[in-house]
């Protein structure tokens, strides 16, 4: 046998172990491929429901009587429009008289309904001493019912037929969750929203970014352009690709004793979390810079020092700014970790229930993550859809991140 | 570049350095199963006080303690939400900080249950058959008085009556405060009816009630009740271990297993027959009431008729409330911001 044919022999072996190798690469991709997509299948499936709620008609008697108020009065804040919203509960079914029945009845209509019918007069005082109809919120038990279709033990017989005859009046109506997206957290599922952990979650992270950014950035160049070759900035190199690797608590930690015991800033604020966050990103957003800046051809900074340019003028005209995609993908990246971090945020107070929207860095303020741990605990059953659609919201907000980090590389790469 | 990094290193200072001296929102920290009920005081006391809705956070009974007795200072929590009565090294803690005086605020009680799916049978234990099911070690079966490894494998071999399945209870780790509860009232209240254990030295008879088998039949399922409910529903043959809210919200799903022949429900937590239960508690700082706005106005709401009454908001939320002279002599002292002198 010559060379050539125990070539040609072994040929065909080292193909198929090529094609082989092919198929476990395939597959892995596959495996995980699929796991994202049940993973995703899951969450919409399950959050889709929060998405629609269901409003019902009532016929609310704004006079004078029903809200116990003085004839041609102008001020409403002591009108009485809780007993309002009963009495136009009730109208709707004059044959329930029991005490016990009546109480099972209200307890179909949402415990904010009384707030949307008092709402709406403040908001139209020319209301006053006509009666209008209002749609209110059904409560979470109702509407989830509406949604499956599947009884649950909470709602009774008597309860289920009169919503049946609510609908069979035309006066349910399924519309487009507004609630979810413009309120903070409630106790009650039907009025719980996100509008409160995304705004604690855009300013944590916005300090975040203002504090790590500018830091991270500078360190980098530093260490990669200007610092002396000896032991310390080894030792300093080290501790920094050290601290990538702490775990995140320890950080939360640190914030309680330095941000919040020592320098006396406010607990739960977006602030401290912010600060807290910054600290936990730095290493990556350093350790991803100086490789960005470490990649700029050594050519480009020959050439600017050849023609005069003093060293300074060399980092920040020509090399910082050719650096700069991989310096924004390291930061988004870092950002996008950030976000989804709830350990740290646990020693500063942060998880908390908090129903007002804050308004600004020192306001007390949750974030996203939190929300959906905080919902996943809670015991109404109808807090789980509320929980996945959680979820999907922090999911857009990263991928909206992730966009804006693809889009900003797009723009600033340069090929030499 | 250079004046982009320059501004936002400003800006950074600025934020930094900004935050409000004083404070115009109510702070509460505190026990885990006080919280859904302080949620929702909170946010009815929000929406009709036209004040800031207090912020609550869920640090467990020990934690709250332990920031609500740090001091007087204004950052300090001005309510600590608590599943046990304070205990007197806690009340020393606040006095050594400053804490001087505390208004005590009994809010109504909580049941623990044993549950399993409405798929299978529901089952009647004494507090002792759950101590012989779940503790490490128990009486050796053959009556001399001395302890062995817990040799049951199924609830039969306890006593006849019971089901022949495998015991397995899904409960909460060590750190909640519900396994303590629940190690105190169900397996201590079970240990300590053999006599030659209730007449052991303290710590030893407490490391006996209390000690909770590690051989898998005790699995410990994490803090979240939501989690162990889908994990009944999923095998019939197991029983879980959780608050009574959670029973009441998922009547539908799971069953609570009558102990010594009491179901738990409303009238028998209520009146203290069923004997696992707990009081729930809220602790206030005197000294901030007047320099945080509100502080007065929110232990009024919880503490009114239409909130931990019987037929209260709270009550839809699984709180058991108190008898009705109880509850007057509560708000009386709630109200005038009786002062606790001792423990």
């Amino acid at each position: 046998m010559t060379n050539t044919d125990r070539i040609k022999q072994s040929l065909a072996k080292r193909y198929k172990r090529e094609r082989r190798f092919q198929w476990y690469g395939r597959a892995a991709v596959f495996a995980g491929f699929a796991f994202l997509v049940v993973l995703m299948l899951d969450i919409f499936t399950k959050a889709y429901p929060a998405f629609f709620i269901h409003y019902v008609k009532l016929d609310v008697a704004y006079t004078a009587e029903a809200l116990d108020l003085e004839e041609g009065a102008t001020e409403f804040d002591n009108a009485n429009f809780r007993g309002a919203t009963r009495d136009a509960i009730y109208a709707l079914f004059p044959e329930v008289s029991k005490r016990k029945d009546k109480r099972d009845l209200a307890k179909l209509f949402s415990s904010e309904a009384e707030f949307q019918v008092r709402n709406r007069l403040l908001n139209n005082p020319s209301l006053f001493g006509s009666t209008t109809s209002v749609w209110v919120l059904l409560d979470d038990d109702v509407d989830s019912y509406l949604q499956s279709g599947s009884k649950t033990a909470r709602l009774n017989e008597t309860q289920l037929a009169h919503v049946q005859t609510l609908q069979d009046a035309g006066r349910i109506e399924r519309r487009f969750n507004t609630v979810f997206f413009s309120t903070g957290d409630s106790r009650e599922p039907e009025i719980a929203g996100v509008l409160g952990a995304t705004m604690g979650s855009i300013f944590t992270v916005t300090v975040c970014l203002l504090v790590a950014f500018p830091i991270g950035v500078l360190a980098a160049v530093y260490l990669e352009e200007f610092a002396p070759q000896n032991r310390w900035v080894d030792l300093i190199e080290i501790n920094i690709n050290n601290l990538a690797a702490v775990p995140s608590i320890v950080f939360g930690l640190l914030g309680l004793a330095v941000f919040i015991n020592f320098f006396g800033m406010p607990r739960s604020a977006p602030v401290v979390g912010g600060l807290v966050l910054a600290l936990m990103t730095l290493p990556t957003i350093i350790i991803s810079s100086r490789s960005a800046i470490k990649a700029v051809p050594p050519s480009i900074r020959e050439a600017a020092l050849g023609v005069g340019a003093s060293k300074m003028q060399t980092v920040f005209q020509h090399v910082v700014p050719l650096a700069m995609p991989g310096i924004l993908t390291g930061t988004i990246i870092g950002m996008a970790q950030a976000l989804g971090e709830t350990a740290p945020l646990l020693m500063i107070g942060m998880v908390a229930f908090i129903v007002d929207i804050p308004q600004g860095f020192t306001d007390s303020a949750t974030v996203l993550p939190i929300q959906i741990y905080l919902w996943a605990d809670s015991p109404e059953r109808t807090f789980v859809a509320k929980t996945s659609a959680a979820i999907v919201v922090l999911l857009a907000f990263l991928v909206c991140m992730n966009a804006l980090a693809v889009f900003l590389r797009k723009k600033f790469e340069k090929n030499w | 570049m250079k004046k982009l990094l320059l501004a936002s290193a400003i800006a950074a200072a600025t934020v930094g350095a900004a935050h409000a001296a004083g404070r115009d929102q109510i702070s509460i920290v505190g026990s885990s199963t006080v919280f859904p009920f302080a949620t929702v005081v909170a946010e009815r006391f929000g929406k009709t006080s036209g004040m800031k809705t207090p912020i609550i956070e869920s640090t467990g009974t020990g934690g709250g303690m332990k920031l609500f007795c740090s001091g007087v200072d204004i950052n300090s929590p001005d309510v600590t939400n608590a599943s046990r009565r304070m205990k007197s090294s806690e009340f020393e803690m606040c006095q050594e900080n400053g804490v001087k005086d505390i208004v005590e605020v009994l809010i109504g009680f909580d049941g623990i249950v044993i549950a399993n799916s409405t798929e299978s049978g529901q089952m009647d234990v004494t507090t002792k058959e759950v101590f012989l099911a779940l503790a490490k070690q128990v009486p050796n079966p053959d009556g001399s008085e001395t302890l062995i490894d817990n040799p049951y494998q199924t609830w039969s071999e306890i006593n006849p009556a019971l089901p022949a399945v495998k015991i397995e209870v899904l409960g909460p780790p060590p750190t909640s405060g519900t396994r303590d509860a629940f190690a105190e009232l169900a397996l201590e209240g079970g240990c300590k009816q053999f006599p030659f254990i209730k007449a052991m030295e303290k710590d030893d008879y407490k490391a006996v009630c209390h000690t909770v088998r590690e051989d898998g039949a005790y699995v410990e399922a994490g803090e979240n009740d939501n989690l162990i409910v889908q994990k009944l529903e999923s095998n019939p043959e197991a029983f879980g271990v959780f608050g009574y809210s959670f029973l009441e919200q998922n009547s539908d799903k799971v069953q609570g297993s009558l102990i010594g022949g009491i179901a738990p429900e409303f009238e028998t937590i209520a009146s203290g027959d069923y004997p696992v239960s707990r009081p729930l508690y809220f602790y206030v700082k005197k000294a901030h009431v007047g320099n945080v706005p509100g502080i007065q106005e929110f232990i009024n709401e919880f503490t009114s008729e239409q909130a931990f009454g019987e037929e209260g908001y709270l009550v839809d939320k699984g709180l058991i409330s108190l008898d009705e002279a109880k509850r007057e002599e509560t708000r009386k002292a709630a109200q005038t911001l009786q002062i606790l002198d001792s423990l």
